[in-house]
């Protein structure tokens, strides 16, 4: 079965969609959609530092993606930019520093596309393992996590108060997001991470009653996005990590229409809405 | 040392030490390239209320925050008895509208909390129809008594109330200062609250604490309402600390009907019933107060429609 490549790119995707799915609702609740984007753009400058010192990809683009959300974190601190700012400066410099070194060492040869955007169809069976076993252990620290996750992604100060220990949350998390970027960039690429991580979770929004629930929803949409995108690459012979990507935009498309989400108690409309 | 102005005052007949559930020593926050507050001395033991009052900026929230570990002391000591279980009512919360979140699961914030005990506290507050709503669609005052009631129902032995009945009408205010006041009865916790109106202290508070970047005075609400610090601070038109307690005779059930003191249930008021506070002696706003803070009031005197 693994013989095939498209059934490969299908359990590949499938599994980094699944994990993608509770991580990308966290990305939302906590507004850091931009945040992950700076990670992933930072992954091609971890891919140029692994072909200059020979190290091991996957480790090169987690230590980058760590790197910098720490020292985004540490400037955020000294406020003296706003964090939007910072987010663009450190974003696109990562990118861009990647670009120039890999320009530099003549004596390699990348494929820069496959980094960009993917290159789910060239999934080795090695690949798979590595994508179900992350994605399982990022899920099961998720789990571990999920009460102070999600107490300090309502209120910092109620989860610190009630010994929820909230800092150290954020930093596994942060962990995590680096993780799964590292695994996720050879499905579909450094430029669209972000958008498997954020879209799939926005789509859950209208079905979901509880930020649990949400998750799943999230992982389930992720994973109908990948199929969707895959068949939608094989029958049109368009690029396939875009190619998710416009069908997890479908999704989420046709979940703004009024005949679908979750009947809610639409109390707002009779009464003060909080803001 | 900045001007500190510390009332002469002792610290209360609580002095016992192991009894304190938090205390804090000269402890002051430093931001920003000033002190946000500094030289505060309090503590709070099992069953007390301890009220902080003073203006916008005075370190109200600063100080809560100091002494249940959100934020750290810069000078001074904070001392919390090992394993303090804290209940924290933040004065501002903004949940994003992204997450899913029901009352019910907002009960389960910070721990596990069985569904028993989950409406024992929405009833407490009064809130009970609204477990199954989310979060968001709450108004003000509903939303307020969910943080309450999550509060609550961890049993916490230390109750941090910041300006908790904010956005809550003018009834519903006082049921719940008797709410609060009913749990330090019969769960012996602490509570630390801070006031969202300055001339206006709960009714069985053991220590008012006047706050302005240090302790201005402090002692009971009868002693602070007539210190001459306290006056000089906040007693502008003469208004001087009122305790709020009153009594209703009636009260407007959720679904719109209405219950009397003697248990019988109507649909509109009783033309005779008195207000939700009663006027004239029964009002015990005390301290020649002049009626005029910021709540809804219905005129005083006048029959209640």
């Amino acid at each position: 079965m693994l013989d095939d490549f498209f059934t490969r790119a299908m359990i590949a995707g499938v599994g980094v969609a699944l994990t993608a799915g509770p991580l990308g609702c966290f990305v939302v609740w906590r507004r850091m959609a931009y945040f992950g984007d700076t990670m992933a753009h930072s992954a091609l400058l971890g891919v140029a530092l692994s072909l200059f010192f020979e190290v091991n990809l996957l480790l090169s683009v987690f230590g980058v993606a760590v790197l910098v959300s720490g020292l985004l974190l540490l400037l955020q601190r000294r406020q003296s930019l706003s964090a939007d700012a910072l987010l663009g400066i450190l974003s696109h410099s990562a990118l861009a520093i990647g670009l120039v070194l890999v320009a530099f060492m003549t004596w390699v040869r990348i494929d820069l596309i496959a980094f960009l955007f993917g290159d789910i169809l060239a999934v080795t069976p090695s690949d798979i393992a590595l994508i179900w076993g992350g994605g399982i252990v990022v899920v099961a620290a998720l789990a571990f996590l999920w009460r102070p996750l999600i107490a300090s992604t309502v209120s910092e100060d109620v989860a610190e108060a009630e010994g929820m220990r909230p800092a150290q949350a954020k930093l596994f998390f942060m962990l995590l997001m680096a993780l799964v970027i590292a695994i996720a960039m050879k499905i579909v690429g450094i430029m669209l991470i972000t958008s498997l991580l954020i879209i799939p979770a926005a789509t859950a929004r209208r079905f979901s009653a509880s930020p649990e629930w949400m998750a799943v929803f999230a992982s389930l949409i992720g994973a109908a996005a990948v199929v969707g995108g895959l068949f939608g690459s094989l029958t049109y012979d368009t690029p396939s990590g875009p190619s998710i990507v416009v069908a997890a935009l479908l999704l989420f498309i046709m979940s703004l229409l009024p005949a679908f989400g979750r009947k809610t108690n639409e109390r707002a409309t009779n009464q003060g809405v909080r803001g | 040392m900045l001007m500190r102005n510390r009332a002469d005052l002792p610290l209360g007949d609580h002095a016992k030490d192991a009894a304190k559930l938090v205390s804090l020593s000269n402890a002051g926050i430093f931001r920003d390239n000033r002190w946000l507050v500094r030289g505060v001395d309090l503590s709070i033991a099992r069953g007390e209320v301890v009220t902080l009052i003073g203006p916008n900026g005075a370190g109200k929230s600063t100080t809560a925050k100091m002494a249940i570990g959100v934020l750290k002391a810069d000078e001074g000591t904070v001392t919390r008895s090992s394993d303090l279980r804290i209940g924290y009512v933040p004065q501002k919360l903004s949940i994003d509208w992204t997450m899913p979140l029901s009352v019910r699961r907002l009960m389960r914030l910070t721990s596990s909390i069985s569904d028993q005990d989950t409406m024992a506290a929405l009833e407490a507050t009064g809130i009970a129809h609204l477990a199954d709503a989310e979060v968001r669609h709450l108004s003000g005052g509903e939303f307020q008594r969910a943080l309450l009631a999550r509060a609550l129902a961890r049993k916490p032995d230390l109750l941090v109330l910041d300006e908790p009945v904010q956005g809550v009408d003018f009834a519903g205010e006082a049921a719940l200062y008797d709410l609060i006041r009913k749990i330090r009865t019969t769960t012996g916790c602490g509570i630390l609250m801070i006031s969202h109106d300055l001339h206006m202290v709960m009714a069985g508070t053991d220590t008012v604490i006047c706050l302005n970047g240090h302790i201005c005075c402090r002692g009971t609400p009868e002693v602070v309402s007539q210190s001459s610090d306290y006056a000089k601070l906040f007693g502008a038109n003469g208004r001087a600390l009122a305790v709020y307690s009153h009594n209703h005779d009636h009260t407007h059930l959720p679904d719109g009907r209405v219950q009397h003191r003697d248990g019988s249930i109507t649909d509109h008021c009783h033309p005779e019933d008195g207000h939700h506070h009663e006027p004239a002696a029964g009002h015990d706003h005390h301290h020649h107060h002049d009626g005029d803070h910021g709540h809804h009031h219905h005129g005083e005197g006048k029959p209640h429609a």
